[in-house]
């Protein structure tokens, strides 16, 4: 199999799109989120859609394939909330282990079948690792803003967790995304070393944080630079930004990592802002065009979608760039 | 770009061989500053703050903090202070400097710290083991690194012993940690000079030539040190020590120094330096003369003084009142708020009318600067802190004015919660502080709120208003529930809405209509206090949610209404998509012909339909709910005894009268949406033509374009035609209560007449389908029903929207003889007269229904006129609200 160093220094590499979007399509019901083992479960369960690699292997099997079909070489394991801080709100703590392992079998099943039937394009499953619903460096107090939800601790070991059953399971690389708190994914970091460290392996890590507003900052206040320098003391495979913003607004951030860091850039904006109906409705089409402008450029190594973006979606980025060739990257990790 | 040693606090800082040398702050340093201290001692970590302050607005890139005291515990004061840090962005800004001789207090500091900080510092103090140890945990959580130049055999105190430590330590950090070179910072000890004793004359000389062979020999490691300790036996003289500070400086950072721990306000300019001080100073630093120290401090003894003014930026303080204020709130600076505070409130004399005067002022600054992305969340949270130190303040005397005044009423319970699926609070506990702030109760549910809970709460707890708050887009939806909720509950308590992705359209046109009570979207937590005491006013409620609803309103229709406009197909087009009849006509009229009569009030009385007439009065809800409404129920109560009372003198003296005049008419459908009238049954005698208009908006399969000629089947139908007036005598009536200048009864008297008019037109058209056409002679329905128009047929009046064309009136009278058999007449705007006064056709097919036309295209607008016989001009003037083009 090639290895994905190799492959960056080809072509645009395409991650998928949406999980949340396309589990809507389906139209589930609590009962799909249950199985025989929570049925008596207090808490509603439906929303919690990490669950569904347990309840619903095969809607996550389909999704996943739906996304390589349209073009993606990695896809993103269900796992976004497979930690115990973000299942605590569903009392689902005990299933942490079962939802990584599990989600990231099943990406890596469906994945392996596309690598047989076209050995020129190997396919890639990257274990996502979400923020948590919990901050580090925030108070959720405003009257006592020394407090804080969680520590550092708490975090790392809940990420060695997810960690280790993503491992478990068969995954390619570790993606720790959506950072609002740069010390969320610090801790992430950390507990992925200390996986690594008594595992003796590595696997590349891919970081993607979250510029939330115009501001042009992370939640916690952090600049798209000092981002960087928090997070750029490891050997990542790439860094880049996801979520929040559309693909325009995301550009100006994209350079400066682009600039400055010495990783592979990835990028996977929201198919716009949402409407005043909450829903995502930048056409693929137009969500092509603005990506186009990352790729003239030349600040992206790897491309993709999140929130209301689609197999379309991902489709039509994967044509766009493939007329394009990948930004060159100074240091590239040798996992 | 160029390796280089790289950190960052909310911000990046590059330490390049071009950028200056970087100031390190050390006032936040127990060990060093007694000031600092004495603080953290006192657990007074408010004022600790400021002096972190203190150092970064003086120039400090980097803030070193140490807690290693032994009366202090070192973990949890360090923990507690760089907690706080971060919430203070104008400090969280800079990298930090983690500085402890205990590990433990390291560790501890670096899991608070977010961005890519400084550890100070590890050595070979403990061995290599520990060394190695230590080093890979800071390597491990991304920080650069402080070593000193110590080993097992004590402090490097020379040259050689500088050079010995720092080159093994560089060795193993790079090959056996696998550390970044740029990430190591030495420390090659800065030892005082200038204390009598011959083995310290070379304490600087060797710190500088150290410096030099560090940056030549140990690619990309940089150089640090305690540059205060160089001056340490000339305490208590300023102006030496901040002379010996700056010489020091000049020549250590030529010699390669790149950072150092320095007091910024304890430096003198170098080119400022007076030239005789300066030689002294460089003689005993660079030690060129024996009698070098002597000399200084005979000279130190003319010079003692106080050194350079401090130059802090207070410049802010001279500002006038209310500026002041407001840079207190939008610095986030609690400093001076409660002297300003005060002073505010004697200026203005209340202390309310300084929370909603200069301190709403600068939240709302705060608010639109936020807006704007010029400032963002954590300084927003510190803004909100100022102010509420500033209602702190006043607390106490708006608990004496409430004492003074007892029949003030409490502001108010308002429950906050993010609903359901949605786990971000930030806004939401904004909004609780800026509202606790102004006197309201908050109980504030936390996220993940379900419906049940909040509503149960809601209840419980008697609350005045509900604030929903969310972030990510579902929890738009659920916000929809919670309303719909609230409606099947029948509460009351107004709904305010609030957060990222909540927007006035989405609040106005999904979860308004859900609600029978007040639905407000907020747009950010300044504006809901003002929102939030207009609801709860006594005298501005009643009139602030009737605005608040027609603003709705109106954005539901402008949004509903643009999304019809979109796209629109041709005349043609819209043709074919007629409304296909299925059902046969319904039967011929049982009496033919025109016919009029009066109608006596008793008769009508009982088909009134109240609501529209408290809306008349701005009292808006639906009757007879109204009357117990907690808002307005009061004076809608009084409002319909008043109206009750009139109506009994009416039944007894029957001041106005009611008239109405019908008839039923053969017709036939036209191929342009007209509909031609006939005298016959055999519709051979024509009569009048009625002229139709035609949606034209795009639909969606199998949705038709409508029109009204669509009603008239092709065989064997009619149309009907009326009017009813209820207002004749009323001018007269309205003249009496006029010259009394009861304006009161004269408007109700009016509005009493309108709903009589109304009244007259339901009576007549259940009359026309039980007895005049008579094709529903077994239909049973009480008044409620009627007003839901729940009879086969329909009655549409020209003006309205589903015939918004007003002259088709002429041809009603004509039909009719209006004027002659009631009395009603015409305007020239076709407005009818008494006003009092409804006129209308008549469909009777089982399948027609209302309408609105909506806008129409200018294809069918000429075709309009080519039936009518008008100039294009014409019907553009008579159509104007619905061209849509």
């Amino acid at each position: 199999m090639s290895k994905i160093t190799d492959l960056l220094r080809e072509r645009i590499l395409i991650l998928d799109g949406a999980m949340g979007t396309m589990i809507q399509r389906y139209s589930l019901t609590e009962d799909d989120f249950r199985n025989e083992s929570l049925k008596d479960h207090t808490k509603p369960l439906q929303g919690n859609n990490d669950l569904l690699s347990i309840t619903r292997p095969d809607v996550i099997a389909e999704i996943h394939a739906a996304y390589f079909r349209a073009g993606s070489d990695i896809v993103e394991t269900n796992t976004f909330s497979g930690t115990t801080i973000a299942q605590e709100d569903y009392a689902c703590e005990h299933l942490v282990y079962d939802i990584n392992y599990l989600s990231a079998k099943i990406a890596r099943e469906v994945a392996d079948q596309f690598t047989a039937s076209e050995p020129h394009k190997p396919r890639f499953v990257a274990g996502a690792m979400g923020p948590t619903n919990k901050t580090a460096s925030l108070s959720p107090n405003v009257n006592d803003p020394g407090y804080r939800a969680i520590t550092f601790d708490q975090l790392t070991t809940a990420y060695a967790e997810q960690a280790a059953a993503l491992i478990d399971g068969g995954v390619d690389i570790l993606l720790v995304e959506t950072i609002f708190d740069t010390l969320n994914a610090k801790a992430a970091l950390f507990a992925i070393e200390q996986v690594f460290e008594e595992r003796n392996l590595r696997l590349p890590i891919m970081v993607s944080g979250t510029i939330t507003d115009a501001s042009g900052r992370t939640l916690s206040g952090q600049t798209a630079e000092a981002f960087l320098i928090s997070v750029g003391h490891l050997p990542l495979l790439s860094i880049g930004l996801n979520c929040a913003l559309g693909a325009s607004a995301m550009l100006p951030y994209l350079e400066v990592l682009s600039q400055r860091a010495p990783f592979a850039i990835c990028a996977y904006p929201n198919a716009g802002l949402p409407n005043q109906f909450g829903e995502y409705d930048e056409t693929p089409m137009l969500m092509g065009e603005q990506v186009e402008e990352f790729l003239k450029r030349g600040v992206i190594n790897i491309l993709g979608g999140c929130c209301g973006t689609t197999p379309d979606h991902i489709h039509r980025l994967a044509e766009i760039a493939k007329n394009y060739p990948p930004r060159s990257i100074p240091q590239l990790e040798t996992a | 770009m160029k390796p280089t040693l790289q950190l960052s606090g909310l911000e990046p800082l590059y330490v390049t061989a071009e950028s200056n040398f970087v100031n390190v702050g050390e006032r936040t340093n127990v060990t060093g500053s007694k000031k600092f201290l004495d603080l953290i001692k006192a657990d007074n970590y408010e004022d600790a703050l400021s002096v972190a302050r203190d150092q970064v607005e003086g120039g400090a890139q980097i803030i070193d903090i140490n807690m290693d005291e032994g009366m202090i515990d070192g973990v949890a004061a360090m923990t507690r202070f760089l907690h706080l840090v971060m919430a203070e962005p104008d400090i969280a800004r800079v990298p930090i400097m983690i500085d402890s001789s205990r590990w433990e207090i390291i560790e501890a500091g670096l899991k608070c710290v977010q961005g890519k900080c400084v550890v100070n510092s590890i050595s070979l103090k403990g061995g290599e083991a520990e060394f190695i140890h230590q080093a890979k945990f800071i390597r491990r959580f991304g920080a650069a690194v402080v070593v000193m130049a110590f080993d097992e055999n004590g402090q490097a105190d020379t040259l050689d012993r500088r050079i010995e430590i720092c080159q093994r330590s560089y060795k193993i950090l790079t090959e056996v940690v696998g550390m970044n070179p740029n990430d190591i910072i030495f420390d090659p000890n800065i030892f005082p000079v200038g204390t009598g004793m011959e083995e310290h004359r070379r304490n600087a000389i060797d710190f500088i030539e150290a410096t030099r062979w560090i940056r030549q020999n140990l690619p990309g490691a940089h150089v640090s040190g305690g540059v205060s300790n160089i001056s340490f036996s000339f305490r208590g003289n300023t102006r030496v020590r901040e002379a010996m500070h700056s010489a020091f400086l000049y020549h250590a950072i030529q010699a390669g120094m790149d950072m150092g721990i320095v007091n910024p306000s304890m430096l003198e300019v170098y080119d400022d330096i007076p030239k005789d001080l300066l030689e002294r100073v460089e003689d005993v630093l660079l030690d060129r003369r024996p009698d070098a120290t002597e000399r200084l401090l005979e000279f130190a003894e003319t010079v003692k003084g106080a050194g350079k003014q401090k130059e802090k930026d207070d410049a802010w303080r001279q500002l006038p009142l209310r500026k002041r204020l407001e840079h207190a709130l939008v610095k986030g600076i609690t400093d001076f708020i409660e002297l300003d505070t005060e002073e505010a409130r004697m200026e203005l004399g209340s202390p309310l009318s300084v929370i909603e005067g200069p301190l709403m002022d600068g939240m709302n600054v705060v608010g639109d600067l936020f807006g704007a992305g010029k400032m963002f969340l954590p300084q927003v949270v510190k803004s909100a802190r100022v102010m509420k130190k500033a209602v702190a303040y006043l607390t106490p005397f708006l608990e004496e004015e409430k004492r003074n005044n007892p029949n003030a009423k409490a502001a108010g319970k308002v429950l906050l919660a993010t609903v359901k699926g949605d786990v971000h609070d930030i806004g939401k506990n904004i909004v609780g502080v800026v509202m606790a702030c102004n006197g309201f109760e908050i109980i504030d549910l936390g996220v993940m709120v379900p419906c049940d809970k909040i509503l149960d709460a809601a209840q419980e707890h008697g609350v005045d208003v509900i604030g929903l708050s969310g972030l990510i887009t579902p929890s738009l939806d659920e916000m929809v529930y919670v309303a719909k909720e609230m409606e099947r509950r029948g509460m009351k308590q107004p709904l305010l809405i609030g957060g990222a992705t909540t927007s006035k359209a989405h609040t106005a046109v999904k979860i308004a209509p859900q609600y029978h009570g007040s639905v407000i979207h907020v747009l950010d937590a300044s504006r809901s206090v003002p929102v939030v005491s207009s609801l709860l006013s006594d005298e501005q409620s009643a009139g602030f949610m009737a605005k608040v609803k027609a603003e709705n309103d109106h954005i539901r229709e402008g949004f509903l209404n643009r999304q019809a406009e979109k796209r629109f197909v041709p005349l043609e087009e819209a043709r074919k998509r007629k409304f296909p009849l299925q059902a046969p006509a319904a039967p011929a009229p049982k009496q033919s012909g025109v016919q009029h009569f009066d109608l006596t009030l008793k008769e009508l009385a009982p088909y009134i339909d109240w609501t529209p007439f408290f809306q008349t009065w701005e009292l808006h809800g639906k009757y007879p709910r109204i009357l117990e409404d907690e808002v307005v129920g009061n004076e809608a109560k009084q409002l319909f005894a008043d109206a009750q009372s009139m109506l009994q003198d009416w039944l007894k003296d029957a001041p106005v009268m009611a008239k109405a005049v019908v008839g039923i008419f053969p017709a036939q459908p036209l191929a342009n949406d007209s509909t031609q009238l006939f005298t016959d049954e055999d519709r051979k005698q024509p009569l009048e033509v009625l002229h139709h208009l035609r949606q034209q908006s795009e639909k969606s399969d199998g949705i038709s374009n409508f029109s009204l000629a669509d009603f008239v089947a092709d065989k064997n139908d009619h149309v009907g035609a009326f009017c009813v007036t209820a207002g004749l005598g009323l001018e007269k009536l309205v003249e009496i209560y006029e010259k009394d200048h009861d304006d009161y009864r004269s408007i109700m008297a009016k509005a009493l007449a309108d709903r009589f008019a109304e009244a007259a037109a339901e009576f007549l058209h259940e009359k026309v389908r039980k007895e005049i056409w008579g094709y529903a002679s077994d239909e049973t329905l009480d008044n409620e029903s009627m007003i839901g128009e729940k009879y086969q047929g329909i009655r549409p009046a020209p003006g309205y929207p589903a015939c918004p064309e007003h002259t088709e009136k002429l041809t009603l009278f004509r039909l009719l003889e209006v004027e002659k058999r009631i009395g009603v007449t015409l305007t020239e705007s076709m407005a009818m007269w008494p006003a009092a006064s409804v006129s209308g056709w008549y469909f009777g097919h089982p399948e027609s229904k209302y309408f609105g036309l909506g806008k129409i295209q200018k294809d069918q607008v000429s075709d309009y006129a080519t039936r009518k016989g008008w100039t294009l001009e014409e019907a553009e003037r008579w159509l104007g609200p619905n061209l849509g083009y």
